[in-house]
């Protein structure tokens, strides 16, 4: 009897776990998007702020997630790619493997703070980009590389091998192969690996503090080496560092909700491609 | 299943190439046939060498990382020496007469966070892998997996500011303290952080149980609850644990959440009610006042290198235990 007891209340508890990391995150949705939604508006979107940012929009800071989020698009993307191909399809096991191997997993854990440290000394200082939606861009591209690494070789690894075999039957080259029976195959599980790693890029606020990041900008940037404001960076701003906190309140809830709606707009995306990509592969 | 594609030895000549070969040994023409083999094996090569040269990158980018840190961090501890780093708790630069550089409060105050984050974290994550991996029906599973997942893209900073809003004046009200923004916040908020790994890894460990050990215990008249204590858990112990300190490692690394909902007050201090000032918090602060290349300046470079080294210590014996445990179950 005392057994039947232990096995309820234990697996009581476990329901208990799972119900608390789903009211965890309901929690989270639920109040922002209850206290945030007020305030959004078409002006809200589409103006900068105004009056020390107690009034007006946050478009300034849009803008600015999305033009870094491209330079670490562009960065990154590639790079990781080239990389996963690399490791998927030419690495023959051995020391200098296990080393690339080692140090992607490591750098996936390395802090986002060092490296916005590192941004500073090497974009910033160093290459002389300034504190620019450059240095900014490529920082958070080198925070990205393990994660569109890794993501691009999981992809990689669906492809069968078969695929591969078939065109080196046919006389064409290891990267004649690849290019026409394995990329073609893999390109969609590539993309949503990029398309996450990019909503994690446009979230982080660490690396971007000291390598580009603006405290209030009355314009957009003009150019890859100007400052600019970001969302994440701007909802810490309204939240901590601003001298008229209670009453931005309203406005930060706003931001916040703008930086959740797009991160969760790129999710869906990428379980939207995920989707049609295994309906492809079954079709 | 389909087995995963292994590369095979070296770039072998297709057979077209085997063909050219034959024909310009056959000829002993080395013009046309031969020439055109060199050129694709040239390309093919080409090729390869372009596409290790990323894969280096990895590594260059974390030796970059570690030399830039210790060559910016070394002009301080030339200046003061190691020891008022780590002999002292009192980070204090902008004194004006003596500026102290004492980083044990530091430390301390991100071990504080990290513990009392694990302390939640832990058995909340691990109880949820177990229900996700052995408990759930296939619709809660369905529901419950895209929640970690989502849980895990809420950016810091989203977090941080809910701990401001919601936990603080929560920990005010049940503590009856003015201020809520301490060391208890921080690892409530580094807890939720931490969650999506401990779950999504320890619920991979959990799956990678073979079947037939469920099986043999439920045989042997355990029931459900047994089986997951007494077989299942101890089996994936080793994914566990690695689990549990890459979620470690993550929990030591956030800024934004604990640089917001802490307080900022470098003290050494035990107690999780006070106020406390982390490493991440202490560099994210002051990077951004400090001129470049001033004493200072480097002594924040000094906290990045031990912050590197501390996550990648913790990175490394997760990784150990992995490999191991990836080795035993072969």
């Amino acid at each position: 009897m005392k057994k039947r007891w232990t096995e309820r209340f234990g697996f009581l508890m476990l329901y208990l776990a799972g119900i608390l990391v789903l009211f965890f995150l309901g929690v989270i949705l639920f109040d922002i998007f209850i206290k945030g939604v007020g305030v959004l508006s078409w002006k809200f979107l589409t103006q900068p702020p105004r009056m020390g940012m107690t009034e007006g929009g946050i478009f300034p800071a849009i803008m600015g997630t999305f033009m870094v989020s491209i330079i670490t698009v562009i960065f990154a993307v590639p790079l990781g790619m080239f990389a996963a191909i690399y490791l998927n399809e030419y690495a023959q096991p051995g020391k200098i493997t296990r080393l690339i191997r080692l140090a992607i997993r490591n750098l996936s854990g390395v802090p986002s703070i060092v490296y916005g440290l590192f941004g500073v000394v090497l974009f910033v200082q160093m290459f002389r980009f300034g504190t620019s939606v450059l240095s900014a861009g490529l920082t958070l591209g080198l925070l990205t590389l393990p994660w569109t690494i890794t993501a691009c070789e999981e992809a990689l690894k669906t492809v069968p091998k078969s695929y591969r075999e078939g065109a080196l039957a046919l006389g064409a080259t290891k990267w004649h192969a690849i290019r026409t029976n394995v990329l073609p195959y893999a390109i969609s599980g590539m993309m949503t690996g990029v398309i996450l790693g990019l909503s994690r890029a446009a979230g982080e606020t660490a690396p971007i503090l000291f390598t580009g990041a603006a405290f209030f900008l009355p314009h957009l940037p003009k150019s890859l080496f100007d400052q600019f404001m970001a969302l994440p960076y701007h909802l810490y701003i309204l939240a901590t560092q601003h001298h008229a906190i209670e009453k931005v309140r309203p406005i930060a809830y706003g931001t916040a909700l703008v930086l959740l709606g797009l991160i969760l707009l790129l999710n869906l995306s990428a379980i939207w491609v995920r989707y049609r990509y295994r309906q492809k592969m079954r079709g | 299943m389909e087995k995963p594609y292994e590369p095979s030895l070296t770039i072998e000549e297709t057979p077209v190439e085997r063909v050219w070969l034959r024909k310009s040994i056959e000829t002993n023409d080395k013009t046309s046939a031969f020439r055109k083999f060199q050129i694709r094996r040239l390309h093919e090569i080409f090729i390869e060498k372009f596409f290790f040269l990323n894969g280096l990158f990895a590594i260059l980018i974390l030796l970059g990382i570690f030399s830039l840190l210790f060559f910016k961090g070394f002009p301080a501890i030339r200046e003061l020496g190691l020891k008022s780093f780590f002999g002292s708790s009192v980070w204090n630069p902008n004194a004006y007469a003596t500026p102290q550089y004492g980083i044990l409060s530091l430390i301390t105050s991100t071990l504080m966070v990290t513990f009392g984050a694990l302390v939640i974290a832990v058995p909340l994550g691990v109880a949820c892998a177990a229900f996700i991996s052995q408990v759930a029906s296939s619709r809660v599973r369905e529901i419950l997996k895209p929640t970690v997942e989502i849980l895990a893209g809420i950016p810091s900073v989203v977090v941080g500011f809910l701990g401001i809003i919601l936990v603080n004046p929560m920990i005010a009200k049940l503590f009856g303290i003015s201020n809520g923004l301490n060391a208890l916040n921080g690892s409530i908020l580094l807890a939720i952080m931490s969650l999506p790994t401990i779950i999504s890894l320890s619920e991979d460990a959990l799956r990678a149980v073979p079947n037939s050990y469920k099986e043999a215990s439920l045989a042997l008249g355990g029931n459900d609850w047994q089986t997951l204590i007494r077989v299942l858990v101890p089996s994936a112990l080793s994914g566990i644990i690695a689990a549990i300190m890459l979620g470690m490692g993550r929990a030591i690394g956030e800024t934004m959440t604990v640089l917001m909902a802490t307080g900022n007050a470098p003290a050494l201090t035990f107690n999780f009610l006070d106020a406390i000032q982390t490493m991440t918090a202490t560099i994210a602060i002051e990077l951004g006042e400090v001129p470049y290349n001033t004493t200072h300046y480097y002594a924040l470079f000094v906290i990045g290198l031990v912050l590197f080294v501390m996550t990648f210590v913790v990175n490394l014996v997760s990784d150990i235990i992995l490999q191991k445990y990836q080795q035993v179950e072969r």
